[in-house]
């Protein structure tokens, strides 16, 4: 970075626009961060994503992060109004956004002030910087943008103005909706990006649209790159190894609703709630066509109840919820507990306690998805720390949940559930399914509560199985499923659950569901930063999938386990 | 074995007596208004040869919420106020299941009274009884929102505050409403004809029963069980035609056609006498597991297409 010769960081960059050509320097990196921002509306988001893809295609590591406000509408030209990307791009795989930006592109200067302010820029870095608002008709804007630029450059970023309203205007009536991928071009120019894959990518993302729109979207994209070339004096290259095999490019709310998707799972219960929505709008589009239903209920309770109800039919059921919709389906989840109803659970973290920061993230609800409910409520709790965990998490979840009668909780969160990260194309594989629904008599004087001494599992009867028939309940209840008021039959019971969670994590620890790959440590945000976790040595901070697990209860059955 | 015996052998399967649907011996309270509903529905179980393992009885909590320990088929207690959701994700996963919902004034009209509301609008084919003795029973009387005010309870000792909440008026009020009915413990023949009614309607029958609760508010319904006159009988050609010997005591009797909900709505508001029949039934209104297009078969082939499918949007093929 010091090699590089700055350019007289503001007039002269804006006063240019011409084809002249700049001496450039080259500089071969091995990660960069780049954060792009614009009000919302302008397209930042979607010039983000562009970028990550075509770095993707390029066979470069990739992580994507969106910069969402939280308000719909956030008033233009506001600090907190940021809407965009920040992707991180990598010659070897890359597993989170990063600390600070290296470059960050800003369609006006309030939106980078966000930034800037938050943190999230490195100091020094490289600005590129919308122009239009220095001739401002309303000099107070002018004035704004004038105060941020030189602030900026006191502060020691290198900050480039860049005259995108005034590039794009020739080439479209409204610069506002093609900026971005003037920006876009000049990005590709400046990670010496293969310009066919981003006209391949402009073709994919206007797909839908006539030719004209893809046209005129290349266009604004070669100037952006001409522009760059002409006029920055940097450049970077950072080096990529092609894939061999197919890979997916998706961000883990989508890992997660695909996930759903392969597992076989055909009932999805949720209720909108942010940042977990998005893995349920995905799903509402395509779970049809694989023959599911997602059922948006009335609230996150009903949610859970119906994901209940129809689990206990015979195939397991997925709510998919965050913090606030979590806490309100405890109650049910402790029901299905009890009852040793087999089910899935996504929790997509967010900021908490209460509203909290919704779009933002946090692994707060750690503890909780692991002691929540009343009383002791044993579940299993997986944590998948890429996007393609996300996907496989719940296939594997669900045949956990299936085989051990349990409540699975899928911990994702806000930066997950929004990352994209590319990895190897799925291959279906039949035993990700479920199998039929056993509609089979049941064998005379088989009990629905068979608790096996051993491992705490039981048969499950479902309704349609002549000789089950039996009222399962929240109660304690004995093998029969008969009320029990004995304390001595509650304890056959909770010890069977304990015993069924414990099958289940040494099944998991044999089994080892997923390949385990080199990942970078990525450690819990929240509040509750410690891992909970005993036994088999495992590293505390490593964001891997992995079970955790209640502590041992009754105390009496402990010392087995150990 | 051939198919016709097969179909023999079935025929005689479900031809089922009281017993077959005869779960544990019930633990309500000596002369309550349950144990009226649990031979009614056992009934009608019977003699509309409800296969046991098919059907799922689904409750809350609450005394009411006791039935499915009582039938011998498939149960589901659940917990407070979410038997509605459990019965409607059963419905939704296997539309071949016959569910029926036991369920309280307390556990439907308060802590439940969201999915209550939201059930009207689903529409789902399920019977759903609301056992309402307007008061709490397994809490050991509290005041519900059905308890008429002025009633005296554990948490109202100088009488309870508010006018009664209308479950038929509000179930009424909801868009997708079909099929809405009273009927009274005490009368067990025009129960049972009510409860077939609901059982053979095509959606979510809602049956408000008036249940005595002896043990905690022994009088509620004394001045209409002596009272035959207090009591309106509703009768219709396509609603219940009350028999000879019920007309001979319960001879105030009004012809309703169960299509026209304005009068329903009329009807429902009326205390005393209580209406009793059924008050609205619309056999039109579509079935939210029919527009879901529920219980259909899905083979691997489909989910590895959709997934092929979608995979293909997101991929990135090496060059």
């Amino acid at each position: 970075m010091n090699a590089v010769t700055p350019l007289p960081a503001r007039a002269s960059a804006a006063r240019t626009g011409s084809t002249a050509t700049v001496a450039k320097h080259l500089q071969t990196l091995d990660q960069h961060v780049i954060e792009i921002m614009s009000d919302s509306g302008e397209g930042a988001q979607k010039c983000g994503q562009s970028f990550g893809s075509i770095a993707a295609r390029t066979g470069n590591g990739v992580w994507t992060v969106e910069i969402i406000p939280a308000e719909i509408q956030p008033p233009a030209r506001s600090v907190a109004g940021a809407s965009g990307n920040r992707i991180r791009i990598g010659s070897h795989q890359i597993t989170n956004g990063g600390d600070e930006a290296d470059i960050a592109v800003a369609f006006n200067e309030q939106v980078l002030l966000g930034r800037v302010n938050a943190g999230e820029l490195k100091a020094g870095c490289i600005v590129l910087l919308e122009n239009m608002w220095a001739e401002h008709e309303d000099a107070k804007i002018a004035g704004q943008y004038a105060e941020t630029r030189d602030r900026l450059v006191a502060e020691g970023y290198r900050v480039y103005e860049v005259p995108m309203e005034r590039e794009c205007r020739s080439l479209v009536p409204d610069p506002r909706k093609g900026k971005n991928m003037f920006v876009l071009g000049m990005l590709c120019n400046i990670y010496s990006l293969d310009m066919d894959l981003a006209r391949d990518q402009i073709a994919f993302i206007f797909g839908k649209k006539d030719a004209k729109v893809i046209s005129s979207n290349v266009a604004l994209l070669e100037a952006g790159w001409q522009w760059a070339e002409s006029n920055l004096d940097f450049k970077y290259r950072v080096p990529a190894v092609k894939a061999t095999v197919p890979q997916v490019v998706i961000n883990g709310n989508t890992a997660v609703a695909l996930g759903v998707l392969a597992s076989g799972m055909d009932i999805c219960a949720m209720y909108p709630i942010t940042p977990a929505t998005s893995a349920s709008h995905y799903l509402s589009d395509v779970f049809e066509r694989a023959g599911g239903i997602v059922h948006q209920a009335e609230d996150e309770i009903a949610a859970c109840a119906f994901a209940i109800g129809a689990s206990y039919t015979g195939r397991v059921a997925v709510t998919i919820t965050s913090g606030p919709g979590y806490s309100l389906k405890q109650e049910g989840l402790g029901l299905a507990v009890m009852a040793e109803i087999p089910l899935v659970v996504v929790n997509v973290q967010r900021g908490g306690p209460s509203t909290g920061q919704p779009t933002k993230v946090e692994q707060g609800d750690l503890l909780t998805v692991m002691f929540g409910s009343h009383g002791d409520a044993p579940k299993v709790v997986m944590a998948p720390g890429t996007i393609e965990d996300c996907f496989y998490s719940m296939i594997t979840a669900r045949r956990l949940a299936e085989t051990f009668n349990m409540v699975v909780v899928v911990l994702s969160d806000a930066s997950l559930a929004t990352a994209q990260q590319p990895f190897p194309r799925p291959q279906f594989s039949t035993e990700w399914l479920a199998p039929p629904v056993d509609q089979n008599p049941v064998p005379d004087g088989a009990k629905p509560y068979d608790w096996d001494p051993v491992t705490g599992l039981s048969r499950r009867f479902v309704p349609g199985q002549p000789n089950g028939m039996h009222t399962l309940t929240g109660l304690a209840h004995d093998r029969n499923s008969r009320v029990a008021y004995d304390p001595e039959i509650n304890e056959q019971g909770m010890r069977a659950q304990h015993e069924a969670r414990h099958a289940a994590e040494d099944s998991h620890a044999a089994a080892s569901v997923r390949r385990p790959r080199g990942r970078t440590a990525r450690g819990w945000l929240g509040r509750h930063q410690g891992r909970h976790r005993r036994g088999r040595g495992a590293t505390a901070r490593r964001r891997s999938p992995r079970l955790l697990h209640a502590p041992d209860v009754p105390a009496t059955d402990a010392a087995r386990h150990r | 074995m051939s198919a016709a015996t097969l179909c023999l052998h079935h025929f005689a399967e479900e031809n089922y007596a009281l017993e077959d649907y005869q779960g544990g011996v019930p633990r309500w309270c000596k002369g309550c208004g349950d144990n009226a509903i649990l031979a009614a529905i056992q009934r009608l179980c019977r003699d509309e040869s409800l296969r046991p393992e098919k059907t799922v009885f689904v409750s809350g909590i609450g005394c009411s919420s006791r039935l499915p320990h009582y039938m011998r088929t498939y149960g589901f207690h659940g917990i407070h106020g979410r038997a509605l959701p459990i019965a409607e994700g059963i419905k939704l996963a296997r539309p071949d299941l016959h569910v029926f919902v036991n369920t309280g004034d307390g556990d439907c009209c308060s802590i439940g009274a969201a999915h209550w509301i939201h059930a009207i609008r689903y529409n789902m084919n399920m019977t759903v009884l609301l056992h309402d003795n307007h008061i709490y029973g397994l809490t050991k009387k509290q005041a519900s929102p059905t308890s008429p005010v002025g009633t005296r309870s554990n948490t109202t000792p100088r009488g309870s505050y508010l006018d009664a909440l209308s479950p038929l008026t509000v179930t009424l009020g909801v868009q997708n409403v079909s099929f809405v009915a009273q009927a009274v413990d005490w009368i067990p023949e025009s129960l049972f004809q009510i409860l077939t009614a609901a059982y053979r309607h095509r959606g979510f029958s809602f049956v408000r029963i008036l249940q005595r609760c002896p043990e905690f508010v022994g009088n509620m319904f004394e001045p209409w069980v002596h009272d035959p006159q207090r009591m309106l009988m509703l009768t219709h050609a396509d609603g219940i035609r009350v028999s000879p010997a019920l007309q001979k005591i319960y001879r105030n009797q009004l012809p309703h056609d169960p299509a026209d909900i304005n009068r329903a709505r009329e009807i429902a508001s009326s205390e005393d006498p209580i209406p009793v029949g059924i008050l609205y039934r619309n056999p039109e209104v579509p079935c939210y597991e029919d527009l879901r297009g529920a219980g259909k078969l899905r083979t691997a082939d489909q989910v590895r297409g959709a997934l092929d499918a979608e995979l293909d949007k997101f991929t990135v093929w090496p060059q």
